[in-house]
């Protein structure tokens, strides 16, 4: 079965995704379906709080899987606005829907201009499935 | 250096398993997924290809005399068809490996014959050390790379295996073994296992297990990988080689105390020190321990107590069966009790743990 990666959505090569909302200002992020099919049975998600600063390429959370503990990314400099409670009670759940209901955290950008380098899902595609 | 495949390889290929680079093997850590393989061994009958693992046939005069002096569990009782679960000690008492010693039975002449089974990992080192220290007139034949050893472990084991062999495997009991056939063909079946349920590991040839495995997988048994086999020995509390137990931890510290039998195992290689720990007491113990909330200790994560430093967490999941993370820690004596509260250092931040019995998990039968 293959691994969808949505085309309205950009990818950091660390595997977390982001995607614009319509006022562009807010970044959602989440995990590539790639990356969770690699990790398997999620167990643990820990995010950071509402309100609190995260930076571009900079830690701002960890995903466990039953096997590994792997540090989670932001795509951009900003504020959390929201995180998704939902998830953190229910990670096992995250890969039913990761780009829908099991997104992370939404993100107040401080500039947009912080996706440029991110890559495609043309991109993305080639990174994961094309080696 | 390319990684040893086991004869299941292909077979563990078609079925979609992960693969990870396991003591120079390429092994399958997962099929269908950790959770499900893991619930299927505590529910029904799962499958795994432990063939890396080493496979040691030892013949010669006196070789349970000769094994005795290298470990600390009386080996008297062993009759041929049982198997003694066991550690292999240096000098300094620390564990060189954990192994299981099957005795297979003595011929006419004299000659005992008896299979040791060991880790992956430690093969090779085993091996050196026991050539060191047995008779050199004793025939030591490795086949650890040929013979293909699968466990079939789960409520559901002794039902799935039955319908492939013709011995009565009712009649075997625990850390019993048998030479007989499965599927037509000569195999050695083993009732033990490393998954804290009841079942059989099973030699056989190339060939067999290959036919073994696809029979099995025919008849409902779910394929299992390292991941499962992880978070099932966790729950049951089943040292891991190289990260519960080494060369520098004793088995008294370690939690196997019953395995070491001072007053009839005689003068055993690290003997000395265990003796020395037993009078003057140990400075650390080997705990359960039981996460309050839900991040996850893991291996080498440092234990706190009061903002000091008072040991180190060996292995750590999320327990599939239990719903909330468990660990094996070393730590100071003194907070070693069951009970005791002690905090896990996470990514910076210490959590709330409580010192709890082992195993986390028993099977209720």
């Amino acid at each position: 079965m293959a691994l969808e990666f949505p085309d309205d959505l950009k990818y950091l090569d660390t595997h977390e995704y982001a995607r614009v909302d319509e006022d562009e200002t807010i970044v959602t992020v989440g995990i590539s379906a790639f990356a969770l099919d690699q990790l398997g049975d999620i167990v643990f998600l820990e995010l950071p709080d509402v309100g609190d600063t995260v930076e571009k390429g900079e830690t701002f959370g960890t995903v466990e899987s039953v096997k590994a503990v792997e540090d989670l990314k932001s795509p951009v400099n900003g504020d959390v606005l929201e995180r998704n409670e939902a998830i953190v009670v229910s990670p096992e759940q995250i890969a039913d829907d990761p780009y829908g209901d099991a997104w992370l955290i939404k993100i107040k950008a401080d500039n947009l201009e912080d996706l440029d380098d991110a890559m495609s899902a043309d991109e993305y595609r080639e990174q994961v499935e094309g080696g | 250096m390319t990684s040893l495949r086991t004869p299941l390889y292909d077979l563990s290929a078609d079925l979609k398993a992960r693969f990870t680079e396991f003591a120079g093997w390429d092994m399958p850590v997962q099929y269908s997924g950790i959770k499900h393989e893991h619930h299927a061994v505590r529910t029904a009958a799962g499958m795994f290809d432990i063939s890396h693992m080493g496979k040691f046939f030892l013949r010669g005069q006196g070789v349970l005399a000769a094994l005795q002096k290298l470990v600390p569990s009386d080996l008297s009782p062993l009759q041929p068809g049982l198997a003694q679960y066991t550690v292999l000690l240096n000098p300094q008492g620390g564990i060189i490996d954990d192994l299981i010693i099957y005795y297979q039975g003595t011929d006419t002449d004299g000659t005992e014959r008896v299979a040791v089974i060991v880790n992956a990992a430690t093969t090779d080192k085993d091996k050196a050390w026991m050539r060191e220290h047995l008779p050199a007139a004793m025939e030591f034949e490795d086949g650890s790379r040929d013979r293909v050893l699968i466990a079939v472990q789960g409520p559901e084991a002794i039902a799935q295996l039955q319908r492939v062999t013709a011995e009565d495997l009712a009649q075997v009991g625990r850390f019993g073994h048998i030479a007989g056939t499965v599927l037509g063909q000569p195999a050695w079946l083993a009732r033990t296992g490393y998954t804290g349920e009841d079942g059989f590991e099973v030699m056989v040839a190339a060939a067999t297990g290959q036919a073994l495995w696809q029979t099995l997988h025919e008849n409902g048994v779910t394929p299992c990988g390292l991941g499962a086999r992880d978070t099932l020995r966790l729950e049951a509390a089943m040292a891991l080689y190289g990260q519960d137990i080494s060369d520098n931890t004793t088995p008294l510290e370690a939690g196997l105390k019953w395995l070491v039998h001072l007053e009839r195992a005689g003068n055993f290689m690290g003997r000395a020190v265990l003796e020395r720990q037993m009078t003057e007491g140990l400075s650390r113990r080997l705990v359960g321990l039981q996460m309050a909330g839900r991040n996850i200790a893991r291996h080498d994560y440092p234990v706190v107590q009061a903002g000091e430093a008072i040991g180190i967490v060996t292995s750590g999941t999320l327990s599939p069966t239990l719903g909330y993370p468990i660990a094996l820690a070393y730590v100071t004596s003194a907070f070693a009790k069951v009970g005791q509260t002690l905090a896990v250092e996470i990514r910076g931040k210490a959590y709330p743990a409580q010192v709890v019995k082992k195993p986390f998990y028993k099977r209720s039968s």
